[in-house]
């Protein structure tokens, strides 16, 4: 390797990411619909109120990287990926938090449909990742463990 | 026990121990004419160790009474105790062997065969068993958890130990506790390490990428930390080795220490690292020098394929023979080599035509009073002890009781933790984490520092008295609880049930989170209210640092003003569901349906 990954990841950083663009969108500028998302207190609600329409279909073709035990459940590292093709939008949603919507990211077309984002859970959840591709929803879906920690020998 | 102390002392003094105690370990069934012997076979030894926890000198170390397995593991290695674990490695009742690897008799017992462990003993042993084979053909690889749990690894901030282990002759290792010192401490502990560092699962954060200086990284561009794995060519062969951190570090114990490093079970990664292994470096030999504990290392030996040997730890089970895990590329043996310098384990390989053809395993026990110490070790220990022997040394009161801590609920040294923390803070309730590590003190016996330091001395030992209410006593139980008996041993977390002083509860393992802990009343009977407030003592926080004097003052100054302690009153709980599983014997409660 000629460039450190060090110095990508503070040159892709620089240069400004595509990552969380929903968290940065100024509150006028939120839509109703999305403000509704937001609001909405459970998963299949949430995908409802922001996508419409179905609910997504399980897929293999989702892969969501999400650890078995939150190291900090205050910033639990997720990364989501798939093959499926013309991806338009990659969400994520916590169960048990009050507002499960964690994010939505926007994929412009012709770029790779991976994300990496850090998302926030006061308890044990199910994570799960919607992907639309070509107008479809498929999903993934992950159980994190929070734990108070300590008492380990 | 049919011999007595003296006919014990004389047999020592004479022949050894020829054909008075065959050895049977399920894979090497053989008559020694002595108990260290072990016959060459093969072209490669391993010797294994694990879990000494900076046990420098020989101990004494009761083997659990209580280890429960549930769901899958429930009746499995490594869940049994006592005579189950006789019956299952066929290990004669009331032998040095059965004395070794089980509870059973064990006041009577210890203080025939004295005690156990020691680098000075280990030391001997380590060497004969290397030359008797050729050393060349040997690798000596400890799994962790070495560099912590003394006062002078304490006080040297494990570099103590590190000596102790380059003098040992350690060639390869992997971590626990080692990452309970600062960053700097670790890093530094290891560059003074002879041998080589292993965990293929510590990775730098993606923060610290930006903002820490990272030049000690292994391998910028994986993130890893350190070396993932070695390759030694011995016996004509070519072993890997790779290295397994414990997985649960950041959780189990303080994040803060190592602020920029992340760990985890990467079964895909170590997976790739085992193709790359057995394609591209032709390796005859695939290793896993694992701090897992047993239940994660058997789970792991099912779903990664292509690891000949795990030779684990972290869990301190002792288990006299492997266990053989079918996956989709073979087979796996899993090992577990117990803790505290107690065992040694001798694995003699075949390899031939690039696999395992055979192997032969002893798990020896260390039995200081059979081996000779050896003397550059011993030095090397008295030296790193003098300037501190006025406060390991002093004399604090006598054991009232056998005490031990190992187990899944409270030991009786747990419950003298317990009782002090509540005296000396004037609480109500007391909790004490539920750590594997500490020796065994014998009934009659002066309980010194030292003694206290063993189950005390970590990097965090602040106490805490503090308000609690019912609910929240309550969830702590709950989640500690799941850590210890969820069914999937990856969303386990290793060390055994918070132990608890001054009150009481039921505990039904093989329920699901929030249902396992019911009953909850203080000593005087009246019922744990969720939304009451009560004044709760404990220590070793791993969050911010608690206020209080250290867990080892706190317990000296409540032993000093006693000439004799006793446990007038174990606060082990009511178990329920269990009955007749083969991980309880001798439970001291109740135990329903």
């Amino acid at each position: 390797m000629t460039i450190k990954r060090r110095t990508l990841v503070k040159a892709l950083a620089t240069g400004g990411g595509l990552l969380g663009l929903c968290a940065l969108v100024p509150q006028w500028a939120m839509a109703a619909w999305m403000r509704e998302a937001f609001a909405a207190g459970e998963t299949n609600a949430a995908i409802k109120a922001l996508y419409g329409g179905d609910l997504p279909v399980e897929s293999a073709e989702v892969m969501l990287d999400a650890p078995d035990i939150a190291e900090n459940g205050a910033v639990v590292p997720l990364t989501i990926s798939t093959t499926l093709p013309n991806v338009e939008t990659v969400s994520v949603f916590i169960a048990e938090n009050p507002s499960p919507l964690a994010a939505q990211f926007i994929i412009p077309e012709g770029t790779l449909a991976e994300v990496s984002t850090r998302v926030r859970m006061g308890q044990t959840t199910h994570v799960t990742a919607v992907i639309q591709s070509d107008g479809k929803l498929y999903s993934a879906t992950k159980e994190v463990k929070v734990t108070i920690g300590g008492c380990g020998g | 026990m049919s011999m007595t102390r003296r006919e014990f002392a004389k047999m020592l003094g004479i022949a050894g121990m020829a054909g008075v105690l065959p050895l049977k370990t399920g894979a090497a069934s053989r008559e020694a004419s002595d108990l260290y012997e072990v016959p060459r076979f093969g072209n490669v030894r391993l010797l294994h160790m694990t879990d000494c926890h900076a046990q420098l000198l020989p101990i004494y170390f009761r083997e659990p009474s209580v280890n429960l397995g549930v769901a899958q593991a429930a009746g499995r290695v490594p869940h049994l105790v006592g005579d189950r674990l006789l019956q299952h490695f066929g290990i004669q009742p009331g032998s040095l062997e059965a004395h070794a690897f089980t509870h059973l008799d064990y006041a009577d017992a210890a203080l025939q065969y004295g005690k156990v462990g020691g680098f000075a003993h280990l030391k001997t042993l380590v060497e004969r068993l290397r030359e008797e084979f050729g050393r060349e053909n040997t690798l000596l690889l400890d799994g962790g958890d070495s560099w912590q749990g003394s006062g002078t690894a304490y006080k040297s901030r494990g570099m103590d130990m590190v000596e102790a282990s380059n003098l040992l002759g350690v060639d390869i290792m992997t971590g626990h506790w080692e990452f309970t010192y600062h960053q700097a401490e670790i890093l530094s502990n290891i560059k003074a390490f002879n041998g080589e560092f292993l965990a293929q699962n510590v990775f730098i954060t993606e923060e610290a990428m930006f903002s820490s200086d990272v030049e000690y990284l292994y391998d910028d561009f994986s993130g890893r930390v350190f070396k993932p794995y070695t390759i030694r060519e011995l016996g004509g062969v070519r072993v890997a080795v790779i290295g397994q951190a414990f997985p649960r570090t950041r959780i189990t114990n303080p994040a803060r220490f190592i602020p920029d490093w992340t760990f985890d079970i990467y079964d895909d990664r170590l997976q790739m690292l085992v193709e790359q292994l057995r394609a591209k470096e032709k390796v005859d030999l695939v290793v896993l020098l694992s701090h897992n504990g047993m239940d994660v290392d058997l789970a792991m030996a099912r779903r990664v394929s292509g690891i000949d040997l795990i030779l684990g730890g972290h869990t301190h089970d002792a288990v006299p023979a492997p266990t053989l895990v079918k996956n989709s590329g073979g087979q796996t043996l899993v090992f577990n080599a117990g803790s505290h310098g107690k065992f040694l384990g001798a694995l003699d390989l075949d390899i031939r035509n690039g696999r395992l053809e055979g192997y032969r395993y002893s798990l020896l026990p260390v039995f200081s009073k059979l081996i000779p110490a050896d003397a550059g070790m011993q030095a090397l220990i008295h030296e790193k002890r003098a300037p501190h022997l006025d406060w390991l040394n002093e004399e604090l009161a006598i054991a009232g009781d056998l005490m031990f801590r190992r187990g899944n609920f409270n030991g009786t040294f747990d419950q003298v933790i317990c009782d002090a923390l509540r005296a000396v803070g004037d609480a109500q309730i007391a909790l004490s984490p539920g750590f594997r590590w500490g020796s065994t003190v014998l009934k009659g016996q002066m309980i010194t520092m030292e003694r206290v330091l063993d189950q005390t001395c970590l990097t965090y030992p602040e106490t805490y008295v503090r308000d609690m209410k019912g609910s929240e006593l309550k969830l702590i139980l709950e989640d500690v609880a799941d850590n210890l008996f969820h069914p999937d041993p990856y969303l386990q977390s290793g060390g055994d049930m918070v132990r608890v002083g001054g009150f009481n509860y039921v505990c039904e393992p093989g329920q699901r989170i929030g249902s396992r802990i019911s009953e909850m009343t203080l000593d005087n009977g009246d019922r744990i209210d969720a939304n009451k407030t009560y004044k709760v003592a404990g220590w070793a926080t791993v969050r911010e640092p608690s206020a209080g004097p250290a867990a080892w003052d706190v317990v000296a100054e409540y032993l000093r003003d006693r000439k004799e302690v006793h446990v007038s009153k174990l606060n082990t709980p009511v178990l329920k569901g269990v009955r007749g599983n083969p991980g309880l014997s001798e439970y001291p409660n109740n135990v329903t349906g």
